[in-house]
């Protein structure tokens, strides 16, 4: 059955399907925690209701998402050394350290607080609560600068030397950290985690604003509130994102000049004026791009600014050194048209609140409701684009794909690739479910707990319920 | 960029650590998970899972620190060991994933049957394949080179099924006893007939590896029955012995955290033992934990690292266990 297809091939298909799901709850669970904790700082400082039940709803959701996030995860952890383990012992004293730090300074921050800010505000009382919901919050902040560090190092290598036996290792920690595509990589995943979320939380409330109005009731203020928080967050981040995704671009161009070349579909190099293809289906075997739709020297003003500058087409890189460009070119412009409706929702919204209507505008709410998702796709599509367009390379120019992966069959992958697959849909399917069964219930004073709803707190039974559990003899 | 000698068996030892802990923390839970049909659904179920809602997230995030510390300061182990026990490997995080979510999926459900089956079989797979994976890498793999060099179903032998069997028994032994620990009732009457079982099982299990142990090679017999090595080993199964004993008396007592300590005991017995089997490999008979050793610069990195925050981690771990404790379901009665 897998006869024609490589194990390297099904590896990279099992990491591309497993990260891919893993990231979604991540890209959720950063933007939320930090939301939680403004909520619930927020309900400390005004000590209104309205915000502890906003926090309690979300809160919830926070913990499905959250729990896929950490048992996805630990499948990512391990994935490097099972599928990936040539690599690992190549890479390993360079990002290793890195790795670790995210374990270290990360995941017990998060783990252990999170017990703490799913059942603990009865015990531990208003203050050192939200000092926990803070820290949850602050921990997926530092896991994303780790991990996000080691996937910059792996596209911008700085820092290392290789040494007699093969392996990388570092010769100065902190060019190993701060590569140069770092801060602009970890900027644009932030804001995209924030505004991934706030498309979410905005689509909530939408959904229930444009529901109330239907059954001509008034809307809960906690919708109110959350909508208008959303909105406000993506007037602001989207902008931002633009911005910061455009500096990361060129940020590549100046050290990954093949992967723009690849995002771009620029075959060809030009001495000045690079037009911008818009639209066209790549041809790598004729490497032309057909029923291209271009404008003219647009590209090179993008970029760089310049009219007259000259831009490196695939044709200047080595056929070995290409990357597929049908993934990073299509992907780019999924992701960007997708940013351009993010714009237009924030400035609209923007618009409609400057002038009081903001909770009245049916068609700008579709609009909030139908981008609900757009942010999970335009993360997803981002990270294709950058990782297919620095094939066919794990380290950028010094490790090539096709050398980083274990010595296993076809079978093996094959096989542990479709439990994979199984499991995902499945497990993830269920929890997304529930996510969504959660988020159609309208926030409501009287918001229930997590922990009042999962099942017995410690500790806390009531003595009529403890009967029960008497000696049955 | 050469590792460190003593940095090389300071990361040793927080490996050994950070894997221990994970046994002995994790280990309960997955108990817990294994030990759930025998337990009735309703209060009993809920109880039981009570006890570990708050701490079973930091619980598991050990094992990210094993086998991340695997990865960043013995590479060469991690990338001979991970594809050699592969499907072992594959198994445990599957059995993970449906146990996690188990957690959270219970209360959202009106087939509340449905995942307490994927609780149970998720983590009886994670135990099972942890003790599969136990077994691979003490009786050795094929290494060629820098990589593994074997075939995908190499690891599985009767000594690897026994392994895994034994962890399924300790865990689901950690399990009763730290069910005894944490509640009252007929929830904790059932965890000490557990416990017999379990102490029962476990017991057979250590008595079955150990002995199994030295025949795997050469060079683990001569640790074991040869001087000089039987100077250092002896004491193991003696102090192993003395420790079942008391965990016996200490169940026949209906002693309620005793039993808990020594089977924790008795696993930190175990573990050593294995330590005394296994030094100073990280692959057994082929790479010594100095040929695996990452470069000395990411040694000491770490270890900063590590310096730092492990205290800190250690301190509010041991306070989310301080505030989450107490008698489960037992408000007015303890």
């Amino acid at each position: 059955m897998f006869d024609d297809v490589s194990a390297l091939s099904l590896a990279r298909f099992q990491f591309a399907f497993t990260v891919s799901f893993h990231f979604i709850f991540p890209a959720f669970s950063i933007g939320l925690a930090s939301y939680l904790a403004v909520l619930e700082g927020l309900w400390l400082k005004t000590g209104r209701d309205v915000y502890l039940q906003l926090f309690h709803y979300w809160l919830k959701i926070f913990a499905i998402a959250f729990g896929m996030g950490v048992v996805s995860g630990i499948v990512m952890a391990y994935q490097f050394g099972s599928n990936w383990s040539a690599f690992s012992d190549k890479a390993s004293p360079v990002i290793g350290p890195l790795m670790a730090y995210e374990v270290l300074s990360a995941f017990f921050l998060e783990s252990g607080f999170l017990g703490v800010m799913l059942f603990g505000l009865d015990r531990v009382g208003k203050k050192l609560h939200f000092m926990a919901t803070c820290l949850v919050a602050i921990g997926t902040t530092i896991s994303a600068f780790w991990i996000i560090a080691v996937n910059s190092w792996m596209q911008t290598p700085q820092g290392y030397a290789i040494a007699s036996n093969g392996q990388f290792y570092a010769t100065d920690w902190w060019l190993v950290v701060f590569n140069p595509s770092m801060p602009y990589r970890l900027a644009h995943t932030l804001l995209g985690a924030y505004l991934t979320t706030a498309l979410v939380v905005g689509a909530v409330g939408a959904w229930h604003l444009l529901k109330d109005r239907k059954l001509g009731r008034a809307a809960q203020p906690a919708t109110k509130i959350m909508f208008a928080m959303a909105m406000g967050m993506v007037a602001v981040t989207a902008p931002l994102q633009v911005l910061a995704g455009h500096e990361h671009g060129v940020n590549t161009l100046q050290h990954q000049p093949a992967k723009i070349a690849a995002m771009e579909g620029h075959y060809e190099s030009h001495d000045r004026a690079a037009p911008l293809i818009l639209f066209g289906i790549p041809d790598d075997a004729a490497q032309e791009m057909r029923y291209k739709l271009e404008v003219p020297a647009l590209g090179s003003l993008v970029l760089q600014h310049d009219i007259e500058a000259a831009t490196t087409g695939l044709d200047k890189v080595a056929p070995e050194n290409r990357a597929k460009v049908a993934f990073p070119f299509y992907a780019f412009r999924v992701m960007v048209g997708l940013g351009v409706l993010m714009l237009l929702l924030g400035g609209w919204a923007a618009f409609n609140a400057a002038r009081g209507r903001l909770f009245d505008n049916v068609w700008q709410q579709r609009l909030a409701l139908g981008l609900g998702p757009a942010g999970f796709v335009a993360v997803l599509a981002g990270w294709i684009t950058t990782e297919t367009g620095r094939q066919p390379f794990t380290i950028f120019g010094l490790l090539r794909t096709a050398e980083s992966a274990s010595p296993l069959a076809a079978p093996a992958v094959a096989a542990s690739l479709i439990a994979f697959i199984i499991v995902y849909f499945f497990v993830f399917g269920v929890g997304t479910w529930f996510i969504i069964k959660l988020m159609a219930t309208e926030p409501t004073p009287g918001e229930p707990e997590a922990s009042d709803e999962e099942a017995v707190e410690v500790g806390s039974l009531p003595p009529e319920a403890a009967i029960g559990l008497q000696p049955a003899e | 960029m050469a590792p460190d000698p003593i940095l090389t068996l300071v990361w040793a030892g927080i490996i050994g650590v950070a894997i221990f802990i994970y046994v002995v923390t994790d280990g309960f839970d997955l108990g817990i998970g294994i030990l759930f049909p025998t337990m009735a659904p309703g209060a009993e179920r809920e109880t039981a899972i009570a006890t570990i809602k708050p701490v079973w997230d930091a619980n598991q995030t050990w094992l990210v620190l094993g086998g991340g510390g695997v990865f960043a300061a013995f590479p060469l182990a991690y990338a001979i060991l991970m594809p050699a026990v592969y499907a072992p490997l594959i198994a445990m995080l599957l059995g993970l994933i449906f146990r996690g979510v188990a957690f959270k999926y219970r209360a959202r459900t009106s087939r509340i049957w449905l995942w307490d089956f994927a609780f149970f079989a998720g983590s009886t797979l994670a135990a099972f394949a942890q003790g599969v994976i136990l077994g691979a890498v003490l009786q050795g793999v094929k290494v060629s080179g820098r990589s593994y060099a074997g075939g995908w179903w190499d690891w599985l032998s009767p000594f690897s099924l026994l392994t895994g069997a034994s962890v399924v028994a300790a865990y689901a032994l950690l399990g009763a006893c730290w069910l005894i620990w944490r509640t009252v009732g007929a929830v904790q009457d059932h965890a000490y007939r557990m416990a017999w079982r379990g102490g029962g099982a476990s017991i057979a299990a250590i008595a079955a590896v150990s002995l199994a142990t030295p025949f795997l090679s050469h060079d683990y017999f001569s640790r074991w029955f040869e001087t000089p090595g039987i100077y250092f080993s002896a004491p193991v199964p003696i102090l192993l012995a003395i420790t079942g004993l008391l965990f016996i008396r200490a169940l026949k007592r209906r002693a309620e955290v005793a039993p808990f300590l020594l089977a924790e005991l008795l696993f930190l017995l175990a573990f050593i033992g294995l330590g005394i089997s296994i030094f100073p490999w990280a692959v057994p008979g082929q790479v010594t934990i100095w040929q695996a050793a990452t470069a000395g610069n990411a040694q000491s990195f770490m270890l900063v690292g590590v310096g730092l925050l492990l205290p800190v981690i250690l301190g509010y771990t041991a306070y989310g266990y301080w505030l989450f404790r107490g008698k489960v379901g037992a408000e007015g009665y303890a």
